[in-house]
């Protein structure tokens, strides 16, 4: 920006350092285990090591007898105050605590509550507890087989299959198939992974008998959702119920639900009159805590000759584990998985997913991806990939001549969506110019010439984020809108508090340049809050990349509201008619005399100290935002891969992200979203998954065996960004949080089935691990042709 | 993650960590860096009565050539390894090892007797004293002993140290003109145990011929595994293409391994080759004295 170009410090587009940033970097960030009050107990949890098994007996004398121990909570406790079980976010039901079976290995089995976190561990180590193991399903395919055993011995269904959802013109999607000129197939497989975020779950509870105040501070994604579920299930007075969020340490939607853990402090606190602590370790956050994807997938593909792509079906299974306690919107229980027809302009399409119940942790939630929707883009950019080797066309060039082109948006797709905006190919090109990808096939061809493995893989991923518009999204019937409350103080100082609830992503800076940049004060003068039910605005939380899509449009929107108050003060100071100000430069000026003007904080000491007869004084507004449409970003990435033939590895040589997430508010941060997004997508794709035995032993439920990438293995990243504002967003913003995750995957995956392309290779199932590379090279000489 | 009560004990010399040893009878655990033995902890894997931390002797922390041999203190961390010059000249190989261990943060504290006597076939360095040749020495109630690190493993956990003896050094045989030695090892992810390892010791002689091998393998059995048949077969031999490529598919021959999450049993085996040959090349530059 040149010198004289108007603008406000900290206003949009400047890569201004993270508020936040000045107590994370010296620790003195305040999260809920560091949180300590007078008086506070700690509960600990003794865990299942079976998989399915009956409990015939739990002895807890020997726990009640180590010093320190208080208190030991079973399910029947839990099931004399109608507890043993509580609702999921779908409608499903998750024990709290067993009466008489366990469903997966970790799960809780009774709690212990203490006067120290020591006392409680050896006190959960001393419950005594007698199994007689069931029979076992792990696979989901098996678990909907007849005489599958049931494992929700509880439903009136006796049967593991949860639900079966479609959507689609399956007639017209199967007459397109019928008449292709090519169909290509494949199965594929995205196991479970976990978020791992730094900090794992946990809460204090603490029920004031005195007062009747219940409070919480709880590692949670979404506080005010949480309160009222508080209500609704407990009969508590919500007035009464405050949920705090205080500092999160990454949630990634592991932090939506309501684990186990949060009850049982809760139930734990009413029951001793004590603050009492729960924070899990790793390995329980690891081995309980909800997982996400686990999806197994079929899809076809329909096209023309020429690579036009006509039609897409899709048919996968779901592995919900033992309860489907994923954290959908309410209409969708398979997310917003029909996205699935991604950046391409498919004329019929039909999706449709069936969920099982198995012996494993239940979950199904959105790692850091808007509704599973990388399923679904792993899917289609595999696809197309899948397609293009077929054809015998370079994917690159296959996906150019597919994209929905930019005059078609608004473009509605065949599942329904409508796409705000987009310049799919702009992004491609431009990843293509950045990489010098007619340069990379070169050298792939030489290097081929000479044995020598390298793949060069592309993603062009479309994505749906900032749920969501109130006619179609709801959880639990809570409208998925989202708030802002900005008070402008008489010194001109701002205190806005919000509905969402930051975990890392910086909303303390981002809020304050949206509110900078409409309200022409710096954003140091403005400060963000979040987190605290008795003081924000209701909202629906964080994930889904959705804050600045709601959340951020209402701080445009209560901004807007504000300057329409305070040009009447401005021409009350100005001593002219409202008709003859305008807001522009940052300032309330008299039109024609733009030297004549009056600033936002002239007018907020005004309105205090000398606000027009006949308004009311103050600075303020709130602003409840119902979004109009999702918004959907998108972006190009190119990642090449060097593969050692002699140990399978893979090396991620570069990676080129271009990502478009519409207007970019701090770029700085949008870059430290997409570096940690493309690691996040990284992993699942070379390294990390959940794998379980037939007996259902969880492999991976350490950080000795799942395997998080460290700085040694993150490739560097280069980002690029196209901008395509989406029209109908205040300031035009889209929400980037999860691009990379979701966009990364892919093009891992076809970098390196590009590389292995001599071996006639169409499809390897991630984490493509050196093992899998060796097979398939040990397994057979290159194919010609 | 939070272990039993232990007691907890800071000697301050060997005589004195001995005795305690004695009077737990197999109930203590030494703590030197810890990284292996406070996640067990931690997870009631391992429940020791006591812990006696061997940080606080004197004199048990040195890297030296002296006489015939090498010498290597047991607290030795694995970072010294690293950044010692007479390492990187003449065994170059424990500076290849310590490179792959872990992370520097575990590298500052883990110590070089601890990897050794911890009986992980997980760990690095006991396949690098294998194909070194070293010996351990070992002090307990009935004073010190020294052992051929051959002798050592016995499986899983299990090696010839008795619960009541401290290892107090590690001695290889000082190195010679024309002689190389080096480890490569594949992980899926760096900190992760080893997909499979291999260390690589060759001397020549004045023709140019083998004239002792010790090869060994990491990751690829119950223990670390000293390769015996290959390294037979190399020695006498020109180390040409033909002969090394002979040794490594003995080393492949000598694995043992398992499938579990870092691949099936055949790829690990595969991979206890390729290794072998990558250490051996290197191995050989070094003798012939490349980098």
């Amino acid at each position: 920006m040149s010198a004289e170009a108007p603008h406000v410090k900290g206003g949009l587009g400047q890569s201004i350092l993270r508020k936040e940033d000045a107590r994370f970097i010296r620790g003195k960030g305040n999260y809920v285990d560091d949180i300590k009050l007078p008086g506070m107990l700690y509960l600990d949890i003794t865990r299942s090591p079976y998989a399915h098994a009956k409990i015939t007996a739990i002895r807890t004398e020997k726990a009640l007898k180590v010093p320190g121990v208080l208190a030991v909570i079973t399910g029947k406790d839990l099931a004399a105050a109608n507890l043993a079980w509580m609702p999921t976010l779908m409608s499903d039901k998750q024990m709290v605590l067993p009466t008489d079976t366990v469903m997966y290995q970790a799960q809780e089995v009774a709690a212990v509550v203490a006067d120290s976190r020591y006392a409680a561990a050896d006190g959960a180590a001393a419950v005594e507890v007698d199994y007689e193991p069931l029979p076992v399903v792990t696979n989901p395919f098996k678990a909907l087989e007849p005489g599958a055993p049931v494992i929700r011995t509880d439903r009136k269904e006796q049967s593991n299959h949860i639900w079966h959802w479609e959507t689609g013109d399956k007639a017209g999607t199967e007459e397109a198939f019928r008449s292709a000129e090519v169909v290509v197939g494949q199965d594929l497989y995205i196991p479970r992974i976990h978020v791992s975020s730094m900090e794992t779950c946990g809460c204090i509870a603490h029920m004031d008998s005195v007062s009747g105040r219940f409070t919480i501070y709880m590692t949670t994604q979404a506080p005010h959702a949480i309160r009222t579920v508080y209500a609704l299930v407990t009969g508590l007075p919500e007035q009464n119920i405050r949920v705090v969020s205080p500092d999160i340490g990454g949630g990634f939607g592991g932090k939506v639900p309501v684990y186990p853990g949060y009850v049982l402090a809760s139930v734990a606190s009413i029951k001793t009159g004590h603050p009492v602590k729960w924070v899990e370790d790793r390995s329980e956050n690891l081995q309980a805590d909800s997982f996400a994807r686990d999806y197994h997938i079929h899809a076809e593909v329909a096209a023309r000759k020429d690579g036009t792509v006509t039609a897409l079906k899709v048919k996968t299974l779901a592995d919900h584990g033992y309860t489907d306690a994923a954290a959908n919107p309410s209409k969708f229980p398979a997310g917003l998985f029909h996205i699935i027809t991604g950046s391409y302009p498919f004329a019929k399409a039909f999706v449709e997913v069936d969920a099982a119940y198995t012996n494993k942790p239940p979950g199904g939630i959105a790692y850091r991806c808007s509704f599973r929707v990388t399923e679904a883009v792993y899917t289609i950019e595999r696809m197309m990939d899948i397609l293009a080797h077929r054809l015998k066309v370079d994917p690159a060039e296959l996906r150019l001549k597919n994209f929905i082109p930019p005059d078609a948006f608004p473009y509605k797709s065949a599942l329904g969506w409508t796409y705000d905006s987009g310049n799919y190919a702009g992004a491609l090109k431009k990843a293509m110019e950045i990489i010098d990808y007619a340069g990379l096939r070169r050298e792939q061809a030489e290097k081929r010439r000479r044995g020598e493995l390298m793949g060069i893989g592309i993603s062009s991923f479309t994505e749906i984020v900032g749920a969501g518009p109130s006619h179609t999204f709801d959880i639990l019937g809570l409208k998925m809108f989202d708030s802002a409350e900005v008070r402008i103080h008489p010194t001109g100082k701002v205190i806005a508090r919000f509905g969402t609830k930051s975990q890392g992503q910086g909303h303390e800076t981002t809020y304050a340049q949206i509110l900078a940049e409409e309200l022409g004060i710096p954003a140091d003068d403005i400060r963000v809050e979040e987190g605290d039910t008795d003081t924000a605005p209701y909202g629906l939380g964080t994930y889904a990349s959705r804050s600045t899509p709601t959340a951020g449009a209402a701080a445009s929107m209560a901004a807007r509201k504000i300057r329409e108050k305070a040009k009447k003060i401005a021409a009350h100071l100005l001593e002219v008619s409202p008709d003859d100000i305008e807001w522009k430069d940052y300032a309330f000026r008299v039109k024609g005399v733009p030297t004549k003007s009056k600033t936002m904080q002239d007018v907020a000491f005004a309105a205090y100290t000398n606000h027009p007869q006949g308004t009311e004084a103050g600075l303020e507004a709130v602003d409840y935002y119902d979004p109009p449409n999702m918004t959907y970003p998108f972006g190009s990435y190119i990642c090449v891969v060097d593969i050692d033939k002699e140990t399978g590895q893979v090396k991620v040589r570069r990676f080129v992200a271009v990502d478009d997430c519409g207007t970019i508010i701090n770029p700085m941060i949008v870059d430290g979203q997409i570096h940690g997004g493309l690691t996040m997508g990284f992993a699942p794709a070379l390294l990390e998954e959940i794998q379980y035995d037939e007996n259902g032993n969880i492999h991976g439920g350490s950080f000795m065996e799942y395997l998080v990438p460290t700085a040694v293995e993150t490739p560097h990243w280069e980002t690029a960004k196209t901008v395509t504002p989406s029209p109908h967003h205040p300031i035009g913003a889209k929400g980037v949080g999860e691009s990379a995750t979701v966009g990364a995957p892919p093009a891992i995956a076809n970098a390196v089935v590009d590389a292995l392309q001599p071996y006639g290779v169409e499809h390897i199932d991630i984490p493509i691990h050196p093992w899998k590379v060796w097979q398939i090279i040990h397994a057979g000489a290159p194919k010609t042709g | 993650m939070i272990p039993p009560a232990f007691e907890y004990y800071a000697p301050h010399s060997v005589d004195e960590a001995v005795a305690l040893l004695r009077r737990f009878n197999g109930e203590a655990k030494v703590l030197a860096g810890g990284h292996s033995l406070i996640p067990l902890m931690k997870l009631r894997l391992a429940e020791p009565a006591a812990l006696i931390d061997i940080n606080r002797i004197p004199n048990l922390s040195f890297i030296q050539e002296e006489g015939t041999h090498l010498r290597i203190g047991a607290t030795t961390r694995t970072n010294d390894l690293l950044d010692s010059e007479l390492l990187r000249r003449s065994y170059p190989i424990l500076p290849d090892a310590a490179q792959e261990i872990a992370d520097p943060l575990v590298r500052n504290l883990g110590t070089v007797g601890g990897n050794v006597c911890h009986g992980d076939p997980g760990n690095d360095l006991p396949a690098c004293m294998l194909a070194l040749g070293a010996e351990l020495v070992t002090v307990g109630p009935k004073g010190s002993r020294t052992l051929p690190v051959s002798d050592f493993y016995k499986d899983t956990f299990v090696t010839a140290l008795d619960p009541t003896e401290l290892l107090v050094e590690v001695r290889v045989p000082k190195a010679r003109a024309r002689q190389g030695s080096a480890y490569q090892k594949i992980e899926k992810r760096v900190g992760d145990f080893a997909i499979a390892g291999a260390a690589a010791n060759l001397l020549l002689d004045a023709s140019g011929r083998v004239e002792t091998a010790g090869i060994a393998l990491t990751g690829v059995g119950p223990t670390a595994i000293l390769a015996s048949a290959a390294s037979g077969a190399l020695v006498g031999q020109s180390p040409d293409d033909q002969h090394l490529g002979h040794a490594a598919t003995l080393a492949g021959t000598a694995a043992d391994p398992n499938s579990d999450l870092r691949g099936p049993a055949e790829y690990k085996r595969a991979m206890a080759s390729v290794l072998t040959r990558r250490a051996l090349d290197r191995a050989l530059a070094r003798a012939r004295g490349g980098g």
